[in-house]
This record gives structure tokens, sequence and C-alpha cells, in this order.
């Protein structure tokens, strides 16, 4: 697979590490009065889709970035690639 | 029909004309009093439900044809190697099953003990073996230590001369080793359907009937099937089932490549796995070196890998046995794991009444079938579960019980 | 010897002659043979038998998709065993031998399968050797199994080398028939960066085995001169003897190119080379294969393909028959009779299944239309047919001709289906086979060469306007001509003896017919049941018949029925080229501390940690054991004064405002506190509670830290940091980088480890001005800079020292020098394992992803008072049970005893069984300031055991010892040492 790294071009997948579905960004509040459910929820159940999934994956061959890939789970097709902290940051951490 | 050398005689000599077929093809009646939905593990679940548990009114849907999903896509590897308490009884339950499959369901599904052994490569690593080979032990398994010396006289051509990671010895477990995997399925097929097991191929589930928290039923692609009790058993699949019921599973799907090379003359003694990179091989009765090693790493339905991940294997393969350099791969397919979140499994009643889930297998389903059938039909007989398999529980993450064999972590891709 | 069947013709140099042997027995061919023709030359008809019945087999194709010809090649560790023979260059020197037998190729006990065959039909083994039940693996399975294989391996190390490359390219041609040919000039000559592939080493496809002429000159001829063409063009690569085998994700392709197979040796050189190719587009120009029909007796050797017994005559001037006979279905075959005709050699007749073809052949031939071969006679090479009409024909070739069936395989290999196409009766590829795949020529059911011509320099020119370059439109080039006509036949229903469609593993039609009978109708079923088109071949020539069977015993259609999936490689590939050089020592990088060369001219033992060689022990004159070395050199750094590289731990560097803030939120413990000039232990949590990693973070400045974490985890703890930087918390100001390499790190340990680098250092190092987990920049030897830490995983006075890497070895040796009066050592990872044991320090036994803070009694350290990670998932239940397992110490009761990790725990007198299973021993080592084997390892609810006796059990290793529950703290639990 080729993911088109947002400042560095069309990479090999192999430079990169994968992690996993993009939520694992919304990490919960610590002082949630739920907290533990929350955070069960946040880093064990995946919605896991066959078609477009959002993804984590880290340039570790490379220049350190996370990105958010979007790839289609059937297809492999790579549809979007963002700088993960931008994703972060439009996803409300940081606030 | 009893299959039998004297019936093979009897039919060799008329034609082989007199030959039945294994399964009956019949259409989903308006009703069961289970349903079973996918026909790997499935096909087992039926088979034990029907003949162990006595029940009757049971179908099996198959979404494709009869082995499809990973029971017809592995490496055909059975072992109990173990370590953690909740997992070792559980496959040791199933190597003896596996050990009387053939007698069971008059079909030789040639279960091959011909031994499995972990390289290891490090003191660390021998530390980690012995562990395992002592819980081994004490579950009832086999289990032996091998230096160096052993090793070499078992596998004579191992890679200890010249090797980036010195072998330091091996786990090796006799009664470990691989069966002919799409016999599995076709012999709890002929099993079941003999008992009365209605085997519906071709039929996909697309919603279950789910009535104020209880589950009534299922629609499939022939048609409404009214259940008693609905267990699913879809492996790869096990999210996009269990999604129609509203639930959201700890499960990725990732897809794992398995290779074969072409036909040889026989030479590996068992199952070898590689300690200092992720491969393993048998070689089939048909001569085929069987060979895989991790999985691709991405989420992925689609039964297709790369090529990274091809090449890590093989070199996996010539760091451990540089004989192989001139045996050609043949083929390489794809399968769909799903992979939970410590690297076990599920055999659980759902929040769901009446609807049961058996998965999570990652990529080491193939060698639980029997158990996981049998424990999965005592679930769905009883409502409870057996006892090799009642730590396998979806609540387990809330409750922080992980049966995490290789100590990662929620990290579905290394397991 | 003499080459009895060769005749006039073909593209093989006849002035040289090279020597090579089959089965021991010499003879000869020329440069531009295949193993295959230069056997058919020499009249060697029997091969090779098959698989199941041991059947005597013959050439059967003329190309890769062979299934009977398959031979030994080579000899010691370059034994290649299955190499078809078909695709096998000659070269002088030459050696096969053929397969499958005992004793002989002439003379084969184990055809007494064949007569058995009405036993073993398809999956007669899954109905029987069932009993008794022992019999299964002790008698029956080995003689399977040593009946089944083909070739053998050596059982040697391979001793040839591969590589691997990369290309890249805007058009990938693949194959280079008449379509690839032309396609790949079309876009060359347009300034098109091309790539064209064949597996072939001579260009041409079927140019070359045909007869046929383009623009007046011979196919060859043309293709030739395209060849030149490309090959002088710079921005086109002509690869030849190359098999794209894959087609993956995004425009990647594999391919193997084959240097030296054609060489007698390699000389050093690779053998094969791996190609990951990256093309913006791809055109499959793979062509197609000819497929067979069964019909009784239908495997002999000699009956043939029709299109490869021409392709012998007109490629290599070989007459695969004296007297042949053609059977056909379409109107290709007819062409084999012709040039056969033109050659002076006899046909005996055309034998047509149509009643009514629109082709006619060679006027003195004759044709029998409307009939059909159902049988066969000849022991080890065809000698006559029979056909429906009772008409024998005494033949010494059959030439059969089914049809063809388009190479789509890398079309399909991410899973898109084909379609059938009736008017040429085969599966051809799907409407929109991938993103930047097209198709053109026979694989797209091109199948005359006007249209292969015209559809590649079409593709072309289409691929050169796609990249915005002006691709004229050329004018075809003109040739004869010719029909393409077709009637499907698959099966001769009135033969009375086996029918084969899969010949390397004996599937014939009735197993076909048992496969349905019994209820295996999908052709997957079909395939995993019969093993139709699990061979060698993967059916290239058998699969399509087959399935046509099928589907008429199903009444569905053809298109319906479907085809298995194709998946890669087209062709098998050897394991060792996929590996390339990662094997033996380059397996994987290794990675060299920066006093390995001290370490190594000083005799020290290496041990892998990682990817990392360590130094294991240092044994000096006069030690014949390793625990004699590490004993002294744990006593020696206990009573005086040790140094260790200590290098291999990671280390990041971590900058920024609000550097504070992060630390405080990946370690379980608190770090807002500590002060610039201080070290703290950190301990790191997985999110779900799980200890991840401990290690040790220095303030260097306000906004300035330096952290350490273990050797295994540097790479997987800095991914994790970056994710939490750039994630979780991107609004922080934080920077890292990673400097493990950056810096030489040394433990200097010891009573007199301030003596000793108090010689060295610049700066004030008491007591007083640089007290236990101080830290600092410092100057040694008066002008290198450094970093000092004292810190200590020995548990006495210790420091690690930093430099940059440059000086590292230099400064090993200065350390030393220094310590000589203090009768320093330096010692070893095992060494350093003995010593954190005593002190009761978890290593990678005990950080193994399984245990937590509590587990390691370090449960008080996870703060529930901050935002860090893993500290809510920590707290969950099942974590926390009152006996939870404890990280304790152990000692033999029988202090003579040995501990050995991985004994596992019980209560005296308790059966040893899983439910009574109290914990393990993780790390055990013999303490020699104790004087007795000593362990750590994890019980249930330890902490209140203290004193308490256990059984440590090890039947693994026949092993029993009676232990105590200790600290974990053999030595100096107070810590007094390491703060004086």
């Amino acid at each position: 697979m080729i993911i088109n790294h947002p400042l560095l071009g069309p990479r090999d997948a192999a430079e990169f590490t994968y992690l996993g579905d993009v939520s694992l960004i919304n990490r919960p509040d610590w002082k949630d009065a739920e907290a533990e459910r929350k955070f069960h929820d946040y880093l064990y159940l995946r919605d896991n889709p066959a078609g477009e999934h959002r993804e984590l994956w880290y340039h570790e061959q490379g220049d350190r970035s996370w990105l958010v890939v979007t790839r289609d789970t059937v297809t492999h097709e790579v549809k979007r690639v963002e700088l993960a902290r931008e994703a972060a940051l439009a996803m409300g951490r940081g606030k | 029909m009893r299959y039998s050398a004297w019936h093979i005689l009897k039919q060799g000599l008329t034609g082989n004309k007199g030959w039945q077929p294994m399964w009956r093809e019949p259409e989903p009646k308006p009703a069961y009093d289970f349903v079973i939905v996918g026909a790997g593990h499935g096909m087992a679940a039926a088979y034990y439900l029907a003949k162990v548990f006595r029940a009757k009114r049971i179908a099996v849907l198959e979404k494709g044809w009869l082995g499809s999903g990973n029971t017809g896509r592995n490496t055909t590897i059975i072992r109990s190697n173990y370590l953690m308490p909740a997992n070792q009884p559980f496959y040791e339950f199933s190597m003896k099953l596996w050990e009387g499959l053939e007698q069971e369901l008059n079909y030789n599904s040639m279960v091959s003990q011909r031994g499995i052994m972990n390289v290891f490569h490090s003191d660390p690593q021998r530390d980690a073996a012995a562990r395992r080979g002592n819980a081994m032990l004490f579950s009832g398994a086999d289990a032996e230590l091998l230096n160096t010396d052993d090793l070499r006289r078992k596998a004579p051509f191992l890679d200890f001369e010249n090797a980036r990671f010195p072998i330091k010895g091996a786990l090796w477990q006799p009664r470990g080793g691989t069966v002919r995997h799409d016999a599995v399925v076709w012999g709890y097929a002929r099993a079941a359907d003999a008992l009365g097991v209605d085997i519906i191929q071709n039929c996909e589930v697309t919603g279950f009937q789910i009535q104020d928290g209880v589950c009534t039923g299922v629609e499939t692609s022939k048609g409404p099937v009214r259940a008693g009790r609905v267990g699913v058993c879809v492996a790869g699949s096990s999210s996009r089932v269990m999604e129609k019921a509203g639930i959201r599973l700890p499960v990725e799907s990732h897809v794992l490549q398995a290779f074969v090379s072409e036909g040889l003359k026989p030479a590996l003694p068992g199952v070898i796995t590689f300690g200092a990179g992720h491969f393993y091989v048998s070689q089939s009765d048909k001569g085929g070196l069987v060979f895989g090693g991790d999985i691709d790493g991405y989420n992925s339905y689609a039964q297709r890998g790369n090529l990274p991940t091809v090449e890590d294997v093989c070199e996996g393969g010539m760091a451990l046995m540089p004989f192989i350099g001139r045996a050609r791969l043949l083929r390489m397919w794809g399968g769909v794991m799903d992979m939970s979140m410590d690297g076990s499994p599920f055999i659980d009643r759902t929040a769901i009444t009446g609807l049961y889930f058996n998965g999570g297998w990652c990529y080491g389903g193939f060698k639980a079938t029997p158990a996981s059938g049998y424990c999965m039909a005592h679930l769905l007989a009883h409502d409870r579960s057996h006892a090799t398999a009642s730590q396998f529980r979806l609540d387990r993450f809330l409750r922080g019980q992980l049966i995490d064999e290789k100590g990662v972590g929620a990290q579905p891709n290394l397991h | 010897m003499t080459q009895p069947n060769r005749v006039t013709g073909g593209l093989i140099n006849r002035d040289a002659a090279l020597g090579f042997s089959f089965n021991g027995k010499s003879m000869t061919g020329h440069p531009g043979d295949t193993l295959a023709s230069a056997l058919l030359a020499n009249g060697q008809k029997l091969v090779g038998r098959s698989f199941k019945y041991h059947r005597p087999r013959g050439i059967f194709t003329a190309g890769s998709e062979e299934p009977n010809a398959l031979v030994q090649l080579r000899r010691g560790g370059h034994c290649e065993p299955n190499s078809r023979a078909t695709v096998v260059e000659l070269f002088e020197g030459l050696a096969a031998e053929s397969q499958n037998h005992r004793p002989s190729l002439e003379f084969d006990l184990m055809a007494v399968n064949d007569l058995l065959s009405p036993f073993l039909s398809a999956g007669f083994y899954y109905k029987t050797f069932m009993w008794p039940k022992r019999f299964w693996e002790r008698v029956y399975e080995p003689v399977i199994r040593a009946s089944a294989g083909l070739g053998k391996l050596s059982m040697l190390a391979d001793p040839d080398q591969y590589d691997k490359g990369f290309l890249h390219c805007d058009l990938l041609v693949i194959g280079a028939g008449p379509a690839g040919l032309s396609a790949a000039l079309a876009a060359g000559r347009a300034g098109v960066r091309v790539i064209i592939a064949d597996e072939d080493f001579l260009p041409g496809g079927r140019l070359n085995l045909e007869s046929q002429s383009i623009d007046g000159v011979a196919g060859s001829e043309w293709a030739a001169a395209c060849a030149a063409e490309l090959d002088s063009l710079d921005n086109v690569r002509c690869m030849r003897r190359m098999t794209v085998f894959g087609a993956y994700d995004h425009g990647i392709f594999g391919a193997v190119e084959r240097k030296t197979d054609h060489l007698a040796e390699s000389a050093g050189k690779p053998r094969q080379i791996l190609w990951r190719i990256y093309a913006q587009r791809s055109l499959v120009c793979t062509g197609a294969t000819e497929r067979a029909i069964a019909f009784g007796g239908n495997d002999r050797p000699n009956v043939m393909l029709a299109g490869a017994a021409r392709g012998f005559l007109n490629r290599f001037g070989v007459a695969a028959g004296r007297r042949i006979a053609v059977f056909t279905n379409n109107d290709s075959g007819w062409r084999t009779a012709a040039d056969f005709a033109k050659a002076g050699l006899d046909v005996a007749a055309i034998i047509d299944t149509r009643e009514t073809p629109r082709v006619s052949g060679p006027g003195d031939v004759t044709n029998l239309l409307g009939r059909r071969v159902v049988a066969t006679s000849g022991r080890k090479s065809i000698r006559s047919i029979t056909l429906s009409d009772g008409l024998r024909l005494s033949v010494d070739c059959l030439a059969v001709s089914g049809g063809w069936s388009p190479n789509l395989q890398l079309t399909c290999h991410k899973r898109n289906r084909p379609r059938w196409e009736e008017r040429v009766a085969a599966f051809v590829p799907g409407s929109d086979p991938d993103r930047g795949m097209r198709v053109a020529g026979a694989v797209d059911g091109q199948f005359t060469l006007a249209g292969c011509l015209r559809a590649g320099q079409e593709a072309g020119i289409g691929a050169a306007v796609e990249f915005g370059r002006a691709a004229p439109a050329l004018e075809l080039p003109r040739v004869e001509a010719e029909g393409c006509g077709i009637t499907p036949f698959w099966h001769v229903a009135e033969s009375r003896g086996r029918c084969w469609l899969d010949l390397q593993n004996d599937v014939t039609v009735k197993d076909v017919e048992l496969s349905h009978r019994e209820g295996f109708k999908s052709v997957e079923h079909l395939k995993r049941y019969t093993t139709l088109g699990m061979a060698t071949d993967q059916g290239k020539t058998a699969n399509v018949p087959a399935l046509a069977i099928m589907a008429s015993l199903t009444g569905t259609s053809i298109e319906k029925t479907g085809t298995t999936i194709y998946r890669p490689p087209y062709t098998p590939v050897s394991i060792g080229t996929l590996a390339g050089r990662s094997r033996g020592r380059e397996f994987r990088p290794t990675r060299l501390t920066p006093s390995h060369e001290w370490a190594h001219a000083r005799g020290a033992v290496f041990v892998e940690a990682g990817n990392w060689l360590r130094a294991q022990w240092f044994p000096i004159e006069g030690e014949t054991h390793w625990r004699q070395s590490v004993d002294r050199e744990v006593i020696a750094t206990r009573r005086s004064v040790g140094i260790c590289d200590v290098t291999t731990l990671g280390k990041i560097d971590i900058q920024g405002r609000d550097a504070n803030l992060f630390l405080n939120r990946v370690y379980a413990n608190g770090f807002a506190t500590l002060a610039v000039g201080r070290v703290r232990y950190g301990l790191m949590l997985r999110e779900d509670g799980i200890a991840y990693d401990d290690g040790t973070t220095a303030r260097l400045g306000d906004n300035h830290y330096v952290m350490t974490t273990t050797t295994a985890n540097a790479v997987l703890v800095f991914r994790q940091l970056e994710f939490a930087r750039q994630c979780l918390w991107p609004e922080l100001d934080v920077h890292l980088i990673s400097v493990t390499d950056g810096w030489a790190q040394f433990a200097v340990a010891g009573p007199n480890s301030r003596a000793l680098l108090s010689k060295l250092v610049t700066e004030d190092i008491s007591n007083h001005a640089f007290p236990f987990m101080a830290c600092g920049d410092v100057t040694l030897c008066g002008k290198v800079p450094g970093r000092l830490f004292r810190i200590s995983f020995s548990g006495e006075l210790a420091y690690e020292v930093a430099v940059p890497s440059r000086y590292g070895n230099s400064m090993m040796a200065t350390l030393m020098q220094a310590g000589e009066e203090f009768d320093a050592v330096p010692y070893g990872t095992e060494a350093l394992g003995v010593m954190r044991i005593e002190k009761g320090h978890a290593a990678g036994n005990e950080l193994n992803g399984h245990t937590t803070a509590l587990n390691l009694g370090l449960g008080r350290m996870v703060s529930q008072k901050k935002d860090c990670i893993g500290n809510v998932l920590s707290r969950r239940e099942e974590m926390n049970s009152p006996d939870a397992l404890r990280l304790m110490g152990f000692r033999p009761v029988d202090r003579g005893e040995e501990l050995s990790a991985g004994a596992h725990f019980f209560a005296k007198g308790e059966a040893r069984n899983m439910q009574n299973d109290q914990g393990w021993l993780s790390s055990a080592a013999w303490s020699p300031i104790l004087g007795h084997s000593i362990g750590l390892g994890f019980i249930r609810d330890g902490a209140n055991r203290i004193g308490g006796e256990v059984i440590a059990a090890d039947p693994l290793r026949g092993r029993e010892v009676t232990a105590e529950i200790v600290s974990p703290h053999f030595l100096d639990p107070e810590g007094e040492r390491l703060r004086g």
C-alpha cells in the first residue's frame, strides 16, 4: 500500500506502524463519574467497519508524524490522509 | 453411509457410483430451536448440540459454501501449549477432542500428531518457555524442554551455525500437529447432517429479530427464520454481524496471509515455530510446506494481503531453515481474523437474551474448533458456560480480567 | 549423441552445442533451447510420473503452465525440485533428474497405485485409514507422505544469494507478446517511462512459437526488432526473464527476475532479484494459455497441447512427432497441422469436434469433422488413437486444443471477478479489473494477431495521452487474416477409460462426478475435495474444463459456476527470493554498543539484546565456566567498582514549556515536583493499567529532560510518547527526540565509583554536592562534555556517565584505566542481571506485559490525583483482588538447591494442577554475595506471606524446590549503600 503523507508525499505503507481506529484520539476525561466504563469503551470497543475507516498510522521509519488515514477496509483504497495532530485539534483535543 | 475400507472396496468395484451426498441441501424451515450462524466453529457447535446435548431442530446458516470461512483458510496447526490458566485447559480439552475426532465422526480428517516445537533464542525466552511448559504439564498436557543437542537430532536442518539469533532450544509438545482443515468441517457437517441438523449454505444473515431485548430469530437472504436461541460463530465477520444486533465488540478484523509451497518429499518432522521473528511451518500430507507469520497489521476485510508481510514471513523462514530457499511458494491467501483486544476468544451470552456469541479467535481459532464447538453447544443448551470456557467472557475487560498470552495489551494487531 | 527429432528452422543457435544430462544420460542441445525442447529433440518423451497414480508422463506444454515435465535441476545445495523443463533454459553441463518414482522413471513400483485407482478416487482417504486408531500416524500416514510430494529438497542451506530492488514507472507492461510489444513501443516512443517485463528470455510471446508473419517478416523477427528498439529507448526498460507474479494495492507489483538461472554457475551474482514495482498505470498483456480436452487416455506421453507442438517446431526446430494427429474444437488447432505439413512431417488427421468449422487445413491432410478421440494406446509414448467412429490411427504425437483461457490472474489478484465471454468460450477480465490497470490482447479475449497488435497499440497510445504526451497513431502492421472460431467442447462422454483434467494431481472427470455426487458442487469444494488445480501448475490448463464439466452436472452456466479465486503468485516463486539477503547473520541489522570494539578486544562474550549485541561477561585467563566470570564481576563490583556499557537503554530528550506537564501525564507517579538537577525513577503504564516500562528521567533544565527507557521498549515508548504528544495532547508545547544513539552511557557502580569518577570529572561530585539521584552536566578529562546521573541499578553507590557516542569506546578505556588502582572490572549483562535480582529490581522477565504496578509492589506509585495514562483502568476490580500476585524474593530452604525460572508455586502437599497454581518464579540467579540461589517471582498475596514456604515446581526440568518467601530486596533493603 501507499500512503500519501501530507508533508512528504507518497510513501510505502511499510514505513509506517499501524495503531487503529481514530477514536483512540478521543481519550475520556479522567475525572468523569463513569471514567472506568468510558475508558473501557474507549480502549476496547471498536466499530470495525467493512468499508471506510479512519485510522491512525505512525511514520516510524520517517518523520515520526502520526497520520489519520481514511481507508476502505474492503478495497484498501486510501481516500484521505491528514496529520493526526491537526485532526486531533479539529476533534476538540487540547481545549 | 458408514465409511470403511470395505465400502471403498465395494464402491471401487462398482464404479464408485453408490456414494451418497455427504449432507442434504435443505431449504430453511420457518423456525428452529437453535439457529447457528456460521459453519466453521458453528458446524462443530451444531454437531455437539445434537449429539451430546441431545438438542433437536437445529439449523446452521452459512453465508458461502461450507468451510468458506477461516476453517478452510488456515495453516492447520493444532496444539495445546498455552500459558494462561484461562486458556490452557480449554485448548487441552480441544486436543483431547481432536484425538478422538475421526472415530467420533467416522471421517478421517487426518489428525497428525507429529509434534510442535517452539524454538527459542535467548535466556529470557527459555524462562518463558519453561513457565509455559510447566503450565502445560499442570493442565494435563505434554511438554518437553529441548536443548540444542535434542533439537539438532530432531531438526538438523535449522540454522545452528550462522544465525543472527542463535538457537538455544525449543519447547516441544509431542501431541501437537496438524489436521486436514477442510476435512474437519466436512466431517462435522456430515455427522451433524446425519443427526438431523439442517445445513443451509449460501444463506446470509442480514439481521436479527429482537423484541424487548430478546432475540427471536434472524433475517436471512432466504427469508426470516425464527429461533429459540441464536448463536453467532462468524470469526472475521463478527463485528459486521453483531452490529446488526446493535452490539459493539472488543474486536478488530485483520488480514492474515498464509502460504503453501509446491509439493515436496517429507522434509519436516512436525510443526516448527521461530522465536526470533514470526514464522511457523509444517508439511502437509501432500508435501507442501504450509507456513505463515504475522498478520499484515491493518484493519481489513479484503481476504488478501500485501507484499511486505510476504517478505517478512519468508525472511523468518530462511533465517530459521535456509534449506527452503529453493522451494517455491505456490499459493498465498488471506483470511479475515477477528482479533480480540487481549488475543483470547469469547464464548458468551450477550446483552440480548437468546443471542450468544462465539468469536475473537484471532488467528488461532482452528485448533480450538472442537472445544469451541463443544463449549458453544454447552452454552446454547444450558445458557451457562462450560467450565473450560468460563473465562471467555465479553465483560472481562470491564472487570480487568485480561487473558493476554503475549502481554501486549489492547493492541489487536500485535496478538 | 544425435538429436533425432531436430528438424530445420527455429530460433536456436545451431552453431553451438550444449551438453546436458537427463537421469544421467548424456544429450546435446543448442543455445536457445529449453530443457523440454532439448529433451524432445533427443527423443526423450517420457519425462516424469504423476502425483497420485505414478502414470508415465511426457511434455504437455511449451511454457510455464506445464503440469507434467517437472525435474530436479542441478545438484547438491543448488538442487531445485519441481523445475518445469519447459521454462528451464539449457546451459552447458545442465543435470536434470526426473521425480516421484521408485526405483526409476521407466520402471516405477509406485505405479501399482494406477491399478488400484478404482479405490483411490477423490477423497478416498477421508473414508478410511481410521482403524486401528493408532495406525494412522504410525503406518498409513508415513506411507502416504512418502508416496506424495514430488521433488526432494537437498536439506542443505541454499548457497545462492538473492537481492531485492525497487522500480518505479509510469506504465508497467506485463508480457512482451504482440500486444505488449505494441503497447510498450507506442508509449515508449511518446516518452512515457515504461517497464515491460516478460517471463521468457526471448521477447515475443507466441510470436516466437507461431509461423505467422508481420509486415512480411517472420513474427519472431518483428518481435526482435521491437525489443531492440525498446532496448534503445532511455525511458524504457525491457526486462527479460522477469515474471510479474502478483498485483498488490495501489499499483504495486511483485516481480522476480532470474539473473543466473540460465547459467551453469551463479559465480557470486544474485540468482534472482525480487522487484517491487511501483507503477502509475499497468497494462496486462499476458496472453492466453491453451487448455485440453478430456478424453480416455489423454495423459499419455506425447499427448500435447496443439500450440505447444507447433511451438516446439517453430521456435526450437523440434518435431514432437513424426506422425501426428490434431484433436481440436477450435480454429487454432488447425495451425499445428499446417505447420507440421509445411515442415514435411506426416499429419495423420485433423479431428475437429465441430461438424462445420469455418477453417481449412493443408490440402492433403485428412479432416475428420464432428468426431472425437475416445481412447489412446501406448505406454511410454502414445502409439495410436481411436476415434468416436471406431477409426484407429497410429500416431506418435497427438496435438490437442480445447481452446484458450486468457491469463487473467493478475487482474483478479485483488479479488475482481472475471466474466464469461461466449464468443471465445473463456473467462476474460471483468470490466474494471483495478484502478490504473488495463488489459490488451489475448488476455482480453482478443485471439487474432491483428487484434492483439491493434489493442496493444491503442492501449499504449491511451497511456501516453493520460500522461499528457502526444502519441500519434501509427499504421498497424499487416498480418494475414485468421479465424479464431470455437465451439466449446470439454469432455468426450463416450470415452470408457479415465479422462484426465488435472494431469499433475491425477484428477479425472470421474473425480469431478464423484465430487458432485457427494455434494461438493461449488468450485471451491471441487478444488478442495479433488485437489483440482492445487498442483504446481495451479491448474492453468485444467481448471476451466473441470468447472465446465461441473457446470453441466449442476445444470448451471459456466459463468454462474465461476472460478476459484486467483491468488498470487502467477507462477511459483522461490522462498529464497522473497527473503532476499535477510537470512543468516544478515537476518536483522546488528547494533553495536559504543564500547563494542573495546569489549571485543578484551575478549568479551556477546549476547543478543533485541538488535543489540551486548557484552555478556568478560572472561579472564583461567576461567572455564561463565559462572566464574560472572561471580567475579559481581563480587568485584560490590567490593570495589565495576563498569558496564548501558548505552542500549532508550534515551529520549524532552524539551518544551509543557515538558513537565507531559511527563506527569505519561508516568504513573508524580513528576510535577522534580527539581532541576535531579533524577526520578518513573513507572509507565499502558492505558489498560498494565506496567509498560520503567526508567529514570532527569531534569537538566527548566524545560529540558532526558528520559531513559528499558532496552527492549525504547522504540515502543518513543512511539507512545509521540502518540501522546501529537494525538492526545496536541496543545502542549513539548518536543521529543530519540538520543539513544547520540550518547554513550556507562554505569560505574560500587563503593569506589565516586573515587574513580572524581579522577575524571572536573566538578565536585561529593555526596553533599552530588547526592543520590542528582544529575548534571559535567566535564570529563578536562575537556569532554558529559552528563552524570547518580542512579543505581545494582544497589551500590553508583553513577551513570554519558558522553557523546564518538567518545564511547575511549571513555570505556579511560574509565578502566582510571579504575586500575581500584581493581575495577568491566561487567556484562549477566552480572548486571545478578545484581538487579539481588537488589530486587524488576526487569523484562517481570515487566512482561502481564503485571500491574500492584503486582510489582509499586501500587502506591500510581497516582490517582492526576491524569496519567493507565491510572483509570488500573483500578479495575480483577486487577485489585486482595490476593493479587506480588513480586517477592525466594530462596531455597535447603540453600544447596537451585531455583529455576519458569517454576510454578504450590502450597506444600497440594496437587500440582492449574487450580492450585499460586504463581511463578520469573527470574533466578546464583548470588555470589549470599552464596546461594535466589529468585524473584510472583505469588498470590505474597506481601503477607514473608517467611512462608512454598514448593517451586518445575516438572519440565524434573525439579522441585522448597522455597522461602522473602523480601525481593536480598541486599541492603534500606538502600544505605546507594546513598552512601
